[in-house]
């Protein structure tokens, strides 16, 4: 990955790999990249850990909320769910 | 109060999770995390009411948490705002790690996992909530740029600023195995 071409292509890779980009400009990157022995592996590890990124598992779960919060939480629920039952025309719940 | 069970424990479980693993992944502390992810939980629950549209709640959510993770902050408002340059990320003919060698998600090591943490965590302040709620929660472009009130344009080039750095540091922990 050298070439003016290489690092036009680098500044929108990730836009290249969501799928957000113009469709002409979409097929003009991956021409380039199917020839590109650099630019094929730079977009692999890129991939890559792009995707161990989504996958990133929890390290640790959390431990119990707090009672007390809880308790809070609960109140604050039960209060608000009062307040849209009680309007005439709720827009929703959650 | 086991009507109530049936929306309000899957909503904490399920948020109490997120929550955590997001604050996890920012602050790296378990204890901070934990405080940070139940004060938000309890702060969603009072504003409520403040919520126009209950298909949005996961935004909502994160709007919220990243309010409490920034008024946990210590940090001094004069502090400059790192930002991450494009040219440095720019593999520039070097040499790239041996990626074939990373298995499948199910089989990465936890040492792996934990570099990808390590390297997740190590993100300025600018790019790192962007990755998290594109890549880790999921949240589109559009939506992120709500949570964070920033132009989607400014979403993609972060995302793609930070995606590219968490890689960088990949790179290095992958040659540093050989």
């Amino acid at each position: 990955m050298t070439n003016k071409e290489c690092s036009e292509i680098f500044a929108k890779l990730s836009e290249y790999l969501d799928g957000e980009l113009a469709p002409d400009l979409c097929a003009e990157m991956a021409e380039h990249i199917e020839d590109c022995e650099p630019c094929v592996a730079f977009v692999e590890s890129l991939k890559k850990s792009i995707g161990m990124v989504k996958a990133a598992p929890e390290a640790v779960l959390p431990g119990p909320v707090k009672q007390e919060l809880r308790a809070q939480m609960l109140a604050a629920f039960e209060q608000f769910k009062l307040s849209s039952e009680a309007k005439p025309s709720p827009s929703g719940g959650v | 109060m086991a009507g109530d069970g049936e929306a309000f424990e899957p909503f904490v479980n399920l948020f109490h999770k997120k929550l955590f693993h997001f604050t996890f992944l920012t602050c790296g502390h378990r204890e901070d995390a934990e405080e940070v992810a139940q004060e938000t939980l309890l702060k969603i629950f009072t504003s409520f009411p403040q919520l126009r549209d209950a298909e949005h709640v996961r935004p909502w959510v994160f709007r919220i948490a990243r309010n409490v993770c920034a008024s946990k902050r210590r940090k001094s408002v004069f502090a400059p705002v790192a930002e991450i340059s494009l040219d440095e990320l720019q593999p520039l003919g070097r040499e790239l790690a041996d990626w074939k060698k990373v298995p499948e998600q199910a089989a990465i090591s936890e040492e792996l996992n934990e570099a990808l943490r390590a390297a997740i965590r190590k993100l300025p302040d600018l790019y790192q909530p962007v990755l998290l709620l594109r890549d880790v929660e999921g949240l589109s472009t559009k939506e992120t740029a709500e949570v964070l009130d920033i132009a989607e344009d400014a979403v993609k080039t972060r995302l793609h600023r930070a995606r590219l750095a968490v890689r960088q540091e990949l790179d290095g922990y992958l040659k540093g195995q050989r």
